[in-house]
């Protein structure tokens, strides 16, 4: 008899008030005893409509099957036949919006708990488990990985599987990608990407830090000099887009992706870490997606007493997780909603002293369907705060494109590629994630990142 | 890891290293730079490269020991290493088809300059260095630069050494006397690019500045070290670090590398107790 709670088992979390003040993280997993009956939930579907919204289509109703008979073993295999880095999209996929989305509970109710549970069988095998990965027979042939977010790491892990010889070429200094550098600690602990990485060297992957590609070799030398027979570009989407408001080049304004690159990857929120940030007093986060959240959680946690969301569009409309939506709320965060910065503020001395916003209101549904917002004449208001952070999205760095020959990318700089195989406009070089599709999300990067594995095994066979 | 396989102290303030990375050496050009970072909680700090040697595989860098991070690397011995140095960033120089140019590098901005003035010297460019100190004590690379150029002046501020007075005092000069200058180039602190540029503005010579922002990655994803010329946003470590002078906002990037000037100073002197109760430490 399947258990007809119409919620979710709850989620132990630190408390909001506690947790605004450390890097830890908040949502603590569930215990076995949580999963085991969080997992009675599912009615294990004949039609399984949960696995359609997947895009990696992870088995579902069989995973939690196990879960429930406490074979987390049996389901954690079952989990990783389709999804690389279960761990990482337990705790970040946007669940609400994909397969929990589609749970037949969810018409009356909660879904059932889909990621959590993916997230307690990934945490109870790396707890449990020391099983070394083995190192397979090398078949001889090497594949060179551009980028080592989720589209790479997969892409790597697939063909190490292969047997290929695998080198991954990352441009910053520490592997992982938006993982490390643009989420934060107390959302996915970097302790798990790490495992991933180590996961990865133990089958054999070489990870290279400090190359970029394009100014320290091309793609071009990886594959006539260096003897790689094939590339796979996962070098994600991140170039920093600014409004072209008056006062962006104050003192106190801050790409999000500068903001969270400072606390995430280099630490400036421990003080044996040299990189500074700013210390401040009010900050104004201007965008609704999960870059936003983060860079406003991100803010809290170093200490400012207040920090504002600005976003020009409704909550509904706002791109970021539902879970993190709500934990930034229950932090303290202030959402101004429908609000749009005009210019930003000079103390007179060339640092930030507030921001201009104007009301807006949604009007007429425009070609995408979308309402979009219209500013309300004579509505400006300005926001005290010494700080702003710029989250209005990110779009693929030109290097790689504009140093390789042949390489077509479309009007927004992303790369061209055969929907198929992932392949790119040149033969042997494939690509995914983020450079394909700006950005997007862990489990897409992911998954483009293991289709294109495939690809490259069958164009190297053949060859 | 990357080793140090040299040291020099140029002054009691400048430092010279070359580090063993070879495909750095492979690739560099004059006008590019390199991020290092020391070690697993340094900072990623950008510095030019002075030179390279192919073959050798090294890269040399000649830093002022401004702050924590080029202190700590200033510390390093020849045998040492650091864990992160990646490079080379940036675009190289256009040198167009120059047949004549002015380098002027101000203080340790010759050690910047240096690089232009031996890449021009060796395709044959006539080059006029003019190199501008506070005083005799903090002369650099007088004797590179000597080699690098067909006519070197060197001015100090006090008249210690060379001539006394600015490097733009000098550059006029030249260009009233006649000298036909295709292009300028300067490098050194920004009020020194910012005067040279004023100065080069009326006769219309072209003129490039290095510039040195705050920056993070260095490949063109934070935006911090994003700069206006020409009224329009650049990100200095891929647009640039060259910069047409004339077009160029100093004042804005002067206020914007202030951005940490106050946490700087409190990690100096937080670096500074660490430092002693070190020292004391060892004198116990
Ligand atoms: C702050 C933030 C929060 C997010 N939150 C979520 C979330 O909650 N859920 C979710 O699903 N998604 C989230 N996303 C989106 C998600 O992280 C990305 O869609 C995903 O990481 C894309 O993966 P990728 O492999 O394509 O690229 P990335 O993760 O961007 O990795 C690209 C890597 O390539 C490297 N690189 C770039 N150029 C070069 C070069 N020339 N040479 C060598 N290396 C290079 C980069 O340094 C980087 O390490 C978030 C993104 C950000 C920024
Ligand atoms: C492309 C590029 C090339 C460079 N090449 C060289 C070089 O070859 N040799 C060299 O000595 N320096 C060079 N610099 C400057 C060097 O990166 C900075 O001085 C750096 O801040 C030193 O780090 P630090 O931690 O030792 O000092 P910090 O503690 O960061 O700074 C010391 C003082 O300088 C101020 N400051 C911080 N950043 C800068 C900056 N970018 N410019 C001016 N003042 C700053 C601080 O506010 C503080 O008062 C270059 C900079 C760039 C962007
Ligand atoms: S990978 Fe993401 S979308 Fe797929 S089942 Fe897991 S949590 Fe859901
Ligand atoms: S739709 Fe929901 S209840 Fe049905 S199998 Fe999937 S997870 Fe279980
Ligand atoms: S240093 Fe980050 S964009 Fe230039």
């Amino acid at each position: 008899m399947p258990n007809m709670s119409l919620e979710k088992i709850k989620m132990p979390e630190q408390a909001p008030n506690v947790r605004n003040a450390n890097f830890k993280e908040v949502a603590m997993g569930y215990t076995k005893e949580m999963a085991m009956e969080e997992a009675t939930r599912c009615l294990n579907c004949k039609h399984k409509p949960c696995v359609s919204g997947c895009p990696v289509n992870v088995r579902i109703p069989e995973f939690i099957a196990e879960v429930a008979k406490g074979d987390f073993m049996a389901a954690y295999k079952i989990i990783t036949s389709t999804n690389a880095l279960p761990a990482v999209c337990g705790r970040v996929c946007p669940q609400e919006s994909q397969c929990e989305s589609k749970c037949v509970r969810a018409a009356k109710g909660e879904a059932v708990a889909i990621g959590r549970l993916e997230r307690f069988v990934a945490d109870w095998y790396m707890e449990n488990c020391e099983e070394k990965p083995e190192k397979p027979v090398s078949n001889g042939k090497k594949v060179a990985v551009v980028g080592s977010g989720p589209s790479g790491l997969a892409c790597a892990g697939d063909l190490a599987k292969l047997g290929y010889e695998v080198t991954i070429f990352e441009a910053f200094h520490t592997a992982g990608g938006v993982l490390v550098y643009g989420i934060p600690e107390f959302r996915l602990p970097k302790a798990i990407v790490k495992k991933e990485i180590d996961t990865l060297s133990a089958m054999g992957v070489t990870v290279m830090t400090n190359m970029v590609i394009g100014k320290v070799l091309s793609v071009d030398e990886l594959m006539n000099d260096m003897g790689f027979s094939a590339v796979f570009i996962g070098s994600g989407a991140g170039l920093p887009s600014f409004m072209g408001i008056p006062g962006e080049a104050l003192v106190g304004v801050y790409s999000a992706n500068e903001y969270l690159t400072r606390i995430n990857l280099m630490k400036a929120y421990i003080s044996d870490y040299d990189t500074p940030i700013k210390n401040s007093k009010a900050v104004a986060v201007v965008g609704g997606g999960n870059v936003a959240m983060d860079a406003a959680r991100c803010a809290k946690r170093l200490g400012a007493e207040k920090v504002y969301i600005v976003y020009r569009r409704s909550e509904k409309e706002m791109p970021a997780r539902l879970e993190e939506v709500h934990h930034a709320k229950e932090e303290g965060i202030e959402f101004h909603l429908l609000r749009n910065p005009v210019q930003i503020l000079s103390d007179g001395n060339g640092k930030v002293a507030g921001i201009e916003c104007q009301v807006m209101e949604l009007g007429e549904p425009d070609a995408s369907g979308r309402r979009s917002p219209v500013p309300v004449e004579g509505s400006n208001y300005v926001l005290d705060v010494d700080t702003v952070v710029m989250s209005i999205g990110t779009s693929p760095n030109p290097l790689i494109r504009s140093t390789t020959k042949g390489l077509e990318t479309n009007r927004k700089g992303c790369l061209v590629v055969n929907e198929e195989t992932n392949q790119t406009t040149r033969e042997g070089i494939y690509a995914g994630g983020d450079a394909v599709t700006g950005a997007a999300t862990v489990i897409l990067a992911m998954g483009a990142g293991k289709k294109a594995a495939a690809s490259i095994h069958e164009y190297l066979q053949q060859k | 890891m990357f080793k140090i396989v040299n040291k020099k102290e140029l002054n009691s303030l400048v430092t010279l290293l070359e580090i063993e990375a070879p495909f750095v050496a492979k690739k560099a050009q004059a006008g590019q730079f390199i991020i290092f970072r020391i070690d697993e909680q340094g900072e990623r700090v950008p510095l030019t490269i002075a030179d390279y040697d192919r073959e050798k595989g090294t890269v040399t860098i000649i830093f002022q020991k401004a702050g924590l991070s080029t202190r700590l690397l200033g510390e390093k011995e020849i045998g040492d290493s650091i864990s992160d140095f990646v490079g080379p960033l940036g675009t190289p120089t256009d040198y167009e088809d120059f047949k004549k140019v002015a380098v002027i590098g101000g203080g340790v901005g010759c050690a910047i300059a240096y690089p232009q003035a031996k890449a021009l010297h060796n395709m044959g460019v006539e080059v006029d260095v003019i190199a501008g100190f506070r005083n005799k004590d903090i002369v650099i690379l007088e004797d590179e630069m000597k080699a690098a150029s067909t006519n070197y002046y060197l001015m100090t501020d006090d008249g210690s050494y060379g001539e006394k007075g600015f490097v733009t005092d000098k550059l006029k000069s030249l260009i009233e006397s006649g000298n036909q200058y295709d292009a300028v180039i300067a490098i050194g602190p920004i009020p020194m690019m910012k005067f040279v540029s004023l100065t080069t503005k009326p006769y219309g010579i072209k003129t490039i500045v290095s510039l040195n922002p705050i920056m993070i990655d260095g490949t063109g994803m934070c935006g911090g070290c994003r700069v206006t010329v020409g009224g329009k946003i650049k990100f200095a470590c891929v647009d640039g670090p060259d910069f047409d002078g004339h077009a160029v906002d100093f004042d804005e990037l002067m206020n914007r590398n202030s951005t940490y000037r106050q946490t700087e100073e409190e990690h100096a002197k937080t670096h500074q107790c660490r430092m002693d109760a070190m020292g004391k430490e060892l004198i116990k």
